[in-house]
């Protein structure tokens, strides 16, 4: 059924891409730069992996998926359709702080447009969901301003992740081969509109930061990872969060 | 994790050392004997601000190092459910320094100070975390056990005397509470679970026994007594009463698992209801102390990483009017 295979394809690539983000930000967790914000980002990291978990159990129970643990932690690289952006690793605060302000605006408009899905399970969860993520973009935006405002260097360390995770960004909407369906179905507008309404949201508070937004149509979007090609992040990431779980496939933990 | 700090009283830096009014003394004892609490603005001898600030502060230390060893297992926490719950237990522990922190502040020394103190060397926390966590199992272990060992303490001190104190511990404990059952839980899957898991476990559980058992630091008739800090309850259970406890309480736990523990002389005598054991290496301990554990420069290294890589963020809000001098709790 193609309204299936368009819902499900929708539920695997958010929920891989709560995952990965979720684990990258745990990786701040009792390292973070004060401990408000240490707090706030494991705060952040779970709801996110909250957030996969939920998704997976939909696809569990109402698609016959596995269940969320093996579709979270027993399934190869190349089953994963998370977006680069999630992929990157954590080297340093203010790409993390900038990523997850570009994701979270994207997210938090996604789940605003899928409380009105006509498919009754993710509606449901994208209301409930939908109030968490509004804690993330306020967040954001309160420490994105704060650093825009520092000094001169937070300035331009924030302005420069801004400019290099903007073409990672855009790789957050690589469309879909089931748009029409999803459209048709009145589950989803489609990657192309909820782009042109991040475009539009982070734009005018990147300015009020006093920070510059850089010019997306001259960029190149990072595309790839909703067809199952990562960065060679990826693998190493699995690889480490599947170590304990690999020592014996039969265990119960 | 825990106020036990290491107070050496024959420490020439610990004696009184200024003269005080007995008649201020006096009060301040009748005070903490009527069971009030003390707060920042009473007057309070020099030696107890003093004593007191160097416990709070280490058991801040403490709880933020405490963070390191099991956070480094939150990327590899084999299902969901334990990852969230892992995640929620290290952000606990953040969340305990920060109290506590914000709790010695009431005493004048700043959390800015205090972290830069931890990262040269110069402060102290818990020797328990100088030791690496090697595998799965160990998270088990720390979870049910250190964090086990961390309540006993942690009560106890709950019902000192220094009200900023007192009250980060209750709401600590609480959460505490909540530890302890994730790591029980944490730890029956692994001992019912497969002979692989079972290892694990065990081998998990002999590699912390004798950290446990430092813990509480060295035995009653090594440690010179501290009668002023009891008075003042500052010091409120010898170290061989809170061990006596913790024995009580988790040896039975840990057996019926079919766990076995790695001292063939541990026992209980019945006529003195206390726990005798094997002396543990206490060389180690103070060699462990004084910076010679396995993870101590580790650890250290981790938070001059942080001080670094993060200067930019602390110098962009230094903005007066952004300090807090409001303790949480
Ligand atoms: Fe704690
Ligand atoms: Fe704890």
């Amino acid at each position: 059924m193609h309204r299936d295979e368009a819902i499900k394809e929708l539920l695997f690539k958010m929920a891989d891409d709560a995952l990965i983000l979720g684990h990258r930000n745990s990786e701040w967790t009792g390292i973070g730069p004060t401990l408000e914000e240490d707090i706030a980002f494991s705060s952040m990291a779970q709801d996110k992996i909250g957030h996969a978990f939920q998704l997976y159990t939909i696809l569990h129970e109402h698609f016959g998926e596995a269940n969320p643990d093996i579709l979270g932690f027993k399934r190869s690289e190349k089953e994963f359709k998370c977006c680069h952006l999630v992929e990157l690793p954590t080297v340093d605060y203010a790409f993390s702080l900038v990523r997850h302000f570009l994701f979270d605006y994207a997210d938090g408009l996604r789940y605003e447009e899928l409380q009105n899905a006509s498919f009754e399970p993710l509606a449901q969860l994208a209301k409930k969901i939908k109030g968490e993520i509004k804690y993330h973009t306020m967040h954001a935006n309160v420490w994105i301003k704060l650093l825009a405002q520092g000094n001169e260097e937070s300035k331009a360390r924030i302005q420069s992740a801004i400019n290099e995770a903007m073409p990672y960004a855009l790789g957050i909407f690589e469309p879909s081969e089931y748009e029409k369906t999803l459209q048709e179905e009145k589950i989803f507008s489609g990657e192309n509109a909820l782009q042109t309404k991040w475009v539009e949201t982070i734009q005018t508070l990147i300015e009020k930061a006093g920070l510059e937004m850089p010019d997306i149509t001259i960029l190149k979007p990072q595309l790839g990872g909703r067809k199952a090609y990562h960065t060679e992040h990826l693998k190493p990431l699995l690889d480490e969060m599947t170590e304990v779980v690999r020592m014996d496939e039969n265990a119960s933990w | 994790m825990y106020g036990n700090a290491f107070i050496d009283p024959n420490d020439p830096r610990n004696k009184q050392e200024v003269e005080e009014s007995q008649e201020l003394l006096d009060a301040f004892q009748a005070k903490i004997d009527n069971g009030q609490k003390i707060e920042p603005s009473d007057w309070m001898p020099k030696m107890y601000r003093k004593q007191l600030t160097r416990m709070i502060e280490q058991h801040a230390n403490s709880e933020l190092i405490g963070a390191l060893p099991e956070g480094t297992w939150i990327t590899r926490a084999p299902n969901f459910k334990r990852k969230m719950a892992l995640i929620a237990k290290v952000q606990d522990e953040v969340g305990h320094a920060q109290l506590l922190y914000n709790a010695a502040e009431t005493l004048g020394k700043s959390r800015e100070a205090m972290l830069n103190d931890l990262m040269i060397g110069k402060a102290k926390y818990s020797n328990v975390f100088n030791y690496p966590a090697e595998t799965w199992g160990d998270i088990a272990v720390i979870g049910f056990l250190v964090d086990g060992a961390a309540i006993v303490n942690q009560l106890i001190n709950s019902k000192g005397s220094y009200g900023p104190y007192c009250r980060a511990l209750k709401r600590i404990c609480a959460e505490e509470a909540f530890h302890l059952k994730q790591g029980h839980d944490n730890l029956v899957a692994l001992a019912v679970g497969t002979p692989e898991q079972r290892q694990m476990l065990q081998d998990a559980v002999n590699r912390w026994w004798q950290p446990l058992m430092h813990f509480f630091g060295p035995p009653d008739k090594q440690s010179v007594h501290s009668e002023q800090l009891m008075r003042w309850k500052v010091k409120l259970a010898s170290n061989d009463d809170m061990r006596n406890q913790f024995l009580d309480q988790y040896v039975p736990k840990i057996l019926e698992l079919g766990l076995s523990i790695p001292d063939p002389n541990l026992r209980k005598n019945s006529e003195t209801k206390r726990w005798e054991m094997s002396d543990p290496d206490w060389d180690e301990f103070y060699r462990v102390i004084k910076g010679d554990g396995p993870c101590n420069k580790e650890r250290l290294a981790v938070r001059r990483w942080v001080k670094e890589h993060h200067q930019w963020v602390t110098d962009a809000l230094l903005r007066p009017e952004r300090v807090r001098t409001v303790p949480l709790a």
